[in-house]
């Protein structure tokens, strides 16, 4: 029963910052319609953000750590921005696969940049809020960076169904996604909503590289590859461009992980990850919250 | 182009490739590493574009196809073929008789992959398929992984080096002349009409689901025999080498290529083989710079690169008389 | 299809471009003059995943080529190194190392650290035989693709035996969990080592758990294996993964050791675990306390030069290199048979990583030490010989 509970709970905070992340993808890909490939690396230089803030101005109380997350959030964000701006945007009217190609290429480029400037060996990363870890009795044991990730991820996924929702940029946001051409139509920039909706989904991918980080502790220039891919994966499950859905597929696939890696089939994990993915896809092709759009003619 | 000329071009480049593979011992094996790798990454390209560029069902799993070629074609030559015919180990009868059979079984066997692959393809379109095979190609490698008899995670070493430059040649010839006809033919239309409008082609009796599983299945067939190519020349396989970093290096060079253009594929294939190579010499910015030209040939020629029409804009500086053409229309997103 | 009618035309173009590329010649290199370099190729994991052990084992390579040309070279010629990166991918290492041999005419080929590339370039250097030293290639396959491969460091076969020895002995544990490396051969041949060296020595072992190089997140494999309660765990895995192991196994309340092979070997190791070391154990090939002057040496060089202290990697690039130079100048010419001749009758070879003798099978007969970490340190526990780490013994008693 604790080894449940224990997994359970593992299972959980992976899941959680799979979401993070996973709502990065399906955010640029509800209001573009591509796969961000570059995303998953905006959140390895989120970690790294993080790392050489803390160098810059140490801290393990919640006040600086806080700081330091807002402060790699907030770089990240103006990142995308760039991203968006040199790399995507003169493709707009091109076929989405181009665009497609030109992710992959920024990402490999932030990935070969990172180990050049950052080295390729991995960084141990610093405690930014103060640790405590709590035993119950059973032996379960819980550590604040878990909890934090279970905390931080609701509130920020929160804040961020309320900006879709309630916000005027959210409104264009939505109007975008439903139909670009009408948007524009009615008066939307569509450049500044892009530009936003780039920053919103980097700064998340930050907030995910530090969450991630402070539970794993150590930062390489490839740390985003895996979880990016998992966290596409998750947001596909959940239907990609739906935001609650992008939260149950990171969430889902987190648990199933982290309970096929307990067991002995733990060779297979990703193997068991892909087919249950397969088999999610054949029964709803449109994830298990999207909606499948009926091609009219 | 006449179907004649088309199989004259085919002969010629098995001659050609048997020619150059009787004088290869003159070239110098770096060379020969370089033009192997690029054939094989021709094959790979233009039996991807069958399926993405002509029937418009975005892989990523063609480094799966790959492996399976690979892993079937290294097993036949390793270890079924001399037990079943313990008289006949000699090199030479391996590398005549053996190893065109170990290619055929390589592909055979992926293209029964390319079935259970391309299954999804009916129901699924655009980045669901696009990340079901991807998940397909990472299914393969960790049973690889897992598999002892295979060498498991340290993957076959010893495999006999039957690879040559014959041999390459004409297989990415075959390929080209597989990929070119079936689409050329009438009843090949019915590829590019599955990627224009699927619904339409659908309405005019089109089979849309035996174009989409035919289209899997012959890509997925060559896919596996440049994975035999590749296992009988680098004598060594490992299942970290067909990850889906591979799936993507190969649609790269599809989409570089432009979609549904053999010509510009193979180009694109070439010259994103020699492109790492020649970066070489810089080092430590080696791949920091290949990222960077990815991304600035995307964004000054997003048609991909090989239209003719932009070859015929680089030089028209240098053509007098010939206007320079106008520029392409946008297309819609 | 329009682009179709110029399929000829670049069929043209391409056989013009193929003439060009196979027409093109490596200048040879030189007049034979007396200070003509001996040009040495070396390929590493440069770039890319496996990096940070190609890094640091280049290091020591390029400072013991240093070393050597400052001392006035091999045979009166300086050694000209020439580095190839295969960005730790698979696929690579043979066409490196095809470019070293024939564009670069290198005499002898040195390389690499992970055995599944060693194993992809052996063949071509078996080939083309020239000879190729990994410096720490473990896998015993590596050295039977041929009689011009040799390596300088100890067999995973040993390793995994003397480590099964150490829990039995030292740390007296009977149930031992094992958590490997799925992806690295390395972990999974070590495993199986120990795994079958112990069973002989009547240990048990409770659990096994595996996970993927890059993983970060091990909590799951580490609760599954402490519902097993084990008194020890064998973590055959590299320093990278090894260093959060510890981390989340400290967190998830396991207090039993950890132990592990040389993949453990690196400064950063500490860096990243801190605390959560303390107490476990790793076999490797060499400790900086060693008392050997050629030890203490390249411990003081290496840290003046890159300003940090080298780890077991970085020591068996540096023999390596040495080794080569000491053959060459046994042989009294660089290159063919003799130069191999000279490599396979190295004898008591003093290098960083200790004495050097290569055994007919090509390997290099060596002792390992193993270390432990007490105060943030790491320390010098016993050295384990092959002749120790092989021998039957009954278990002891209790």
């Amino acid at each position: 029963m604790t080894e449940f509970l224990q997994q359970l709970l593992n299972g959980l905070s992976l899941g959680a910052v799979y979401a993070l992340i996973a709502l990065g993808y399906t955010m640029v890909y509800g209001v573009l319609r591509f796969i961000n490939f570059a995303h998953s690396d905006v959140f390895m230089v989120g970690a790294f953000a993080g790392y050489y803030l803390n160098r810059w101005m140490p801290s393990d109380s919640m006040a600086g750590g806080l700081a330091i997350l807002a402060g790699s959030m907030a770089f990240c964000a103006l990142l995308g921005v760039v991203i968006e701006r040199l790399a995507y945007r003169p493709l707009r009217r091109r076929s989405r696969l181009n665009v497609l190609i030109t992710a992959i290429g920024v990402s490999l480029l932030l990935e070969y940049t990172g180990q050049f400037l950052f080295g390729a060996a991995p960084k141990p990363f610093p405690q930014l809020f103060p640790v405590r870890t709590f035993q119950f009795a059973g032996g379960l044991i819980v550590s604040t960076n878990q909890l934090a990730v279970l905390v931080l991820t609701p509130l920020l996924l929160a804040a961020l169904h309320f900006i879709v929702l309630k916000t005027r940029f959210g409104t264009a946001m939505r109007a975008i996604s439903f139909h670009p051409v009408a948007a524009t139509l009615v008066g939307i920039n569509l450049d500044r909503v892009i530009s936003f909706t780039f920053a919103l989904g980097s700064a998340l991918a930050a907030a995910g590289g530090i969450l991630y980080s402070l539970n794993y502790q150590s930062i390489d220039p490839l740390m985003g590859v895996l979880p990016g891919l998992k966290a596409f994966v998750a947001a596909v499950v959940g239907g990609i461009g739906n935001i609650p859905g992008a939260a149950l597929g990171g969430l889902l696939l987190g648990i199933i992980e982290t309970f096929v890696n307990g067991s002995r089939w733990s060779t297979a994990t990703d193997a068991i990850a892909f087919a249950l993915l397969i088999l999610i896809l054949l029964f709803r092709p449109a994830g298990l919250l999207g909606k499948l759009e009926v091609e009219k003619v | 182009m006449m179907p004649g000329r088309r199989f004259l071009l085919l002969l010629g480049a098995v001659a050609a490739g048997s020619v150059l593979s009787l004088q290869s011992h003159r070239i110098n094996p770096y060379f020969l590493d370089v033009a192997v790798t690029v054939a094989i990454n021709v094959i790979l390209a233009v039996s991807l574009n069958l399926i993405n560029g002509y029937t418009g069902q975005f892989s990523l799993g063609h480094a799966g196809f790959m492996a399976i070629g690979a892993y079937i074609a290294a097993s036949t030559t390793m270890f079924w073929a001399p037990g079943l015919l313990p008289a006949a180990s000699s090199p030479g009868f391996i590398g005549m008789a053996v190893f065109p059979a170990a290619l055929l079984a390589g592909g055979l066997a992926a293209g029964l992959a390319g079935i259970l692959v391309g299954a999804p393809s009916l129901r699924l379109k655009g980045d669901y398929l696009a990340i079901v095979t991807l998940g397909f190609g990472e299914i393969i490698r960790v049973i690889f992984r897992n598999l002892e008899s295979v060498g498991g995670a340290l993957g076959l070493n010893g495999i006999p080096a039957c690879t040559n430059l014959f041999w390459t040649i004409s297989m990415a010839a075959l390929t080209i002349y597989a990929v070119t006809s079936m689409v050329h033919s009438t009843y090949g239309r019915g590829f590019t009409a599955v990627q224009d409008d699927e619904i339409a082609a659908e309405a005019i009796g089109i089979n849309t689901t035996r174009y989409k599983i035919t289209a899997f299945v012959v890509g997925a067939f060559f896919a596996g025999i440049a994975g035999g190519l590749y296992g009988h020349f680098k004598l060594s396989i490992d299942p970290r080498g067909f990850d889906f970093m591979k799936s993507i290096e190969i649609a790269l060079m599809v989409i570089l290529g432009g979609m549904g253009n053999t010509v510009g594929v193979i180009i694109a294939a070439i010259l994103l083989t020699l492109l790492p190579e020649l970066l070489r010499p810089v080092a430590e910015y080696r791949m920091m710079l290949y990222s960077f030209l990815l991304i600035l040939l995307m964004l000054t020629c997003p048609q991909g690169l090989f239209q003719p029409r932009f070859f015929r804009r680089l030089l028209s500086p240098f053509l007098r008389g010939s206007a320079a053409p106008a520029e392409d229309p946008p297309r819609p997103a | 299809m329009r682009a179709h009618a110029h399929i000829g035309r670049w069929l043209g173009l391409g056989g013009l471009s193929a003439v060009l590329l196979f027409g093109c010649r490596p200048s040879p290199s030189g007049p034979d003059g007396a200070a003509e370099p001996i040009r040495v190729g070396e390929f590493a994991s440069m770039t890319g995943k496996e990096a940070a052990f190609g890094q640091s084992s280049h290091k020591g390579t390029l400072l013991a080529i240093e070393e050597i040309n400052a001392a006035g070279g091999v045979l009166g010629r300086p050694l000209h190194l020439i580095t190839e990166d295969n960005q730790s991918k698979p696929g690579e290492s043979a066409t490196v190392v095809r470019k070293l041999i024939s564009r670069e005419r290198v005499v002898a080929v040195l390389g690499e650290v992970a055995s599944g590339r060693s194993l992809e370039a052996a063949p071509i250097c078996q080939q083309s035989r020239i000879p190729m030293i990994s410096p720490s290639s473990t896998n015993p396959k590596v050295t039977e693709m041929g009689d011009c491969i040799f390596r300088v460091c100890f067999l995973d076969s040993f390793q995994g035996a003397a480590l099964a020895r150490f829990a039995r002995q030292t740390l007296q544990s009977t149930r031992v969990a094992i958590l490997s490396d799925a992806a690295a051969p390395y972990s999974v041949g070590l495993a199986a080592f120990f795994r079958e060296r112990f069973l002989a020595g009547a240990g048990q072992v409770v659990a096994e758990q595996k996970y993927s190089s890059g993983d970060k997140d091990f909590k799951a494999q580490l609760t599954a294996i402490r519902a097993a309660q084990p008194e020890a765990i064998f973590v055959p895995g590299y320093y990278t993964e090894v260093g959060l192991i510890a981390l989340q196994a400290r967190q998830l309340g396991i207090s039993v050791p950890l132990f592990g092979g040389d993949g453990w070997e690196a400064p950063e190791l500490i860096q990243i675990a801190g605390t959560a070391l303390e107490g476990n154990y790793y076999s490797t090939h060499f400790a900086p306390e060693v008392e050997s002057t050629v030890a203490q040496n390249f411990v003081q060089k290496f840290t003046a030069k890159y300003g940090a202290a080298p780890d077991a990697i970085a020591a068996l690039g540096y023999d390596s290199a040495l080794l080569l130079a000491d053959a060459i100048r046994r042989a009294g010419a660089a290159e063919g048979a003799p130069l191999r001749d000279a490599i396979a009758s190295t004898r008591d070879f003093s290098g960083a990583s200790g004495l050097t003798t290569i055994d007919p099978q090509r390997n290099a007969r060596k002792s390992a030490v193993m270390i432990t970490i007490r105060d943030g340190r790491f320390c010098y526990v016993q050295t384990i010989t092959p002749e120790e780490a092989l021998r039957n013994e009954p278990s002891p008693g209790p």
